[in-house]
């Protein structure tokens, strides 16, 4: 990819591969031209100093420091199976069924 | 005035006291909150999905428990409407997407089941921008919702169904997210109360993930006082959220009527600068407001600043964008949702399915996490978060408040606003305390132009939602915006 914050077509190809999300060539245009613009103003960051400080996960992050957010490891029940796949696109039995990975 | 149900702007309390008093049931509660929506969402647009034979049934239920006075829930047989993107048992849950408009959830949300365990009547799931992305509700997959104050002009967004809803009367008080503002902003768009709590003080299981460093639910209603009752139904420690706290909620109402002596309110000069592309009228509610809040007894502090907040909303467009790119990879039409079955291969299968929609920032976050440019993009914008967080803390060592515009603009016209840059900057205000995570609420402060109302933000330190409520109380009591109704 290029350094600048303007991406090529190609870049946008690329992320679009990245992310699985079909493109047209003026979708590729559109993008372009739009996370160029946005990351444009993102790289404001660049000139802040950081040297020293720790990334912050979250809001809460500093609170829950040292607290066991594990649960125990007791087996609950699960959903049941007609649940899990009453939404499901495409069903054989008890299963998903899905395209072969590998042609 | 003795309560009616041909009030459409009645409280919570006193809905409830009609309700315990036999003045009216919850089925004539409920029946008249499904009039109003049948009399008015042709023009407003704010309910994707309208649950009116199940809320009649439900209500039916809060009449017996309240007749044999078993009814212990607070919101015992009060209607409430809860935003699409929140799961409901058998309720389709589209989160204003295509990918997810047949999708029905087997469980609730926490939220949700808490709503029901108080006795709440959920009349309906209101609009959204799709997968709550979105300042202004124009971006739901299926309809743009207008503002009850003049239809042509935009809700606000990503909760502009929950908060139209509650401002046209059509339910006393509502459910919405937010991860930048989605809760505030459309609260001060539509001139109503919109507040979103500490991160991690209420349970997102159930709840469509966009952010999750930034997502928090909360409430809509028409005071300070029935959004306080809403959270305190929702709040507190949830096993199935681990990013939820542990700590018990304590009692969001108990300072309501403490009042604004001994509180120190500070107004960071970033927010009131005349120079930033704030519109003067809201400058001047902004201003207007700190006078009130000082007549009441506020201390009023001007000499303190944010000077990294203008750094808030690039770091959200890194953080928020990256997060959701990891979020939405699992619609990938395989367990549920929209699925394109009739490609070439199992990839090409994936590009087709989701070629719909949630694009631009999909793409934006997949860059800012892709090789090489992690550390310039995400972990800079972290450590920028540390920063801003760091500046709240200073400010909280000798304020108890913070007070804000909400917005810089008043509601705009639909389809008014096209660059996404100028769209997020909807969010200037509104961002930095989903950043660091505080919590804030926005509360009607008057009207600018074209007559649409301004929106007041107060932020407090993390987990002190109670004088978040107390000093939002003491101004709504000192003034009259939050009786203002509109022409509908």
């Amino acid at each position: 990819m290029s350094d600048s914050s303007d991406l090529s077509a190609a870049d946008v190809r690329h992320i679009a591969t990245l992310v699985r999300i079909g493109m047209t060539d003026q979708d590729v245009e559109k993008f372009r031209i739009e996370l160029s613009s946005i990351i444009g103003h993102c790289n404001s960051l660049a000139a802040i100093d950081t040297e020293d400080i720790e990334p912050t996960m979250n809001g809460a992050f500093a609170d829950r420091i040292g607290d066991d957010v594990m649960a125990d490891d007791v087996a609950e029940a699960c959903f049941p199976v007609e649940d899990v796949l009453a939404n499901a696109p495409v069903r054989e039995d008890d299963y998903l069924r899905v395209r072969g990975v590998l042609d | 005035m003795v309560a009616s149900v041909d009030d459409p702007y009645i409280g919570l309390d006193e809905a409830a006291a009609g309700l315990r008093g036999g003045t009216f049931s919850s089925q004539e509660l409920t029946q008249a909150a499904i009039d109003r929506i049948a009399a008015t969402d042709d023009s407003i647009r704010a309910f994707i999905t309208v649950t009116d034979e199940k809320a009649l049934a439900d209500a039916a239920e809060a009449d017996s428990r309240l007749q044999s006075g078993d009814a212990a829930g607070s919101l015992t047989g009060l209607p409430v409407a809860v935003k699409d993107v929140l799961s409901t048992a058998g309720v389709r849950t589209t989160c204003g997407s295509r990918v997810l408009e047949n999708y029905v959830p087997r469980y609730d949300a926490t939220v949700v089941e808490r709503l029901r365990e108080a006795g709440a009547v959920v009349v309906g799931k209101t609009n959204m921008d799709e997968f709550a992305m979105g300042s202004s509700t124009e971006h739901s997959a299926f309809f743009a919702t207008g503002n009850p104050w003049d239809p042509s002009r935009v809700p606000g967004g990503s909760s502009g169904g929950s908060a139209a809803a509650v401002a046209a009367g059509q339910t006393i008080v509502s459910l919405g997210s937010d991860t930048g503002g989605s809760i505030r902003q459309p609260g001060a768009f539509c001139g109503i109360v919109g507040m979103k709590p500490t991160y991690g003080r209420v349970s997102r299981y159930g709840l469509v993930a966009f952010a999750s460093s930034l997502d928090q639910i909360g409430p809509f209603a028409r005071s300070v006082a029935d959004a306080a009752t809403l959270l305190q139904v929702v709040a507190g420690p949830d096993p199935r959220d681990s990013t939820c706290s542990d700590r018990d909620s304590p009692d969001f109402s108990a300072d309501l009527d403490k009042g604004l002596d001994g509180l120190t309110i500070a107004a960071p000069r970033e927010f009131f600068d005349p120079d930033s592309g704030i519109q003067p009228e809201v400058l001047a509610a902004s201003e207007e407001a700190l006078g009130v809040l000082a007549a009441q007894g506020a201390t009023i502090d001007r000499d303190t600043s944010l000077p990294t907040a203008e750094q808030a909303l690039p770091v959200y467009y890194i953080l928020a964008p990256s997060e959701a790119s990891a979020n939405l990879a699992r619609y990938d039409g395989v367990k549920y949702g929209f699925s394109f079955t009739e490609g070439g291969s199992m990839w090409d299968n994936y590009e087709q399915t989701r070629q719909h929609g949630f694009k631009r920032r999909i793409m934006l976050g997949a860059y800012a996490l892709s090789a090489g440019y992690y550390d310039a993009y995400y972990l800079k914008a972290q450590k920028v978060r540390t920063l801003i967080s760091d500046e709240f803390d200073s400010i909280f060592n000798k304020a108890q408040l913070i007070v804000t515009p909400t917005t810089p603009t008043v509601a705009f016209e639909q389809g008014a606003v096209s660059d996404p840059y100028e769209m997020y900057l909807n969010d200037v205000f509104t961002i930095p305390a989903n950043i660091a995570g505080l919590p804030a609420l926005s509360i009607p402060a008057g009207f600018g132009q074209a007559d649409m109302p301004v929106g007041l933000q107060f932020i407090a330190k993390s987990w002190d939602e109670a004088t978040l409520f107390r000093g939002a109380h003491a101004y709504e009591q000192a003034t009259d915006w939050h009786t203002r109704r509109p022409a509908i």
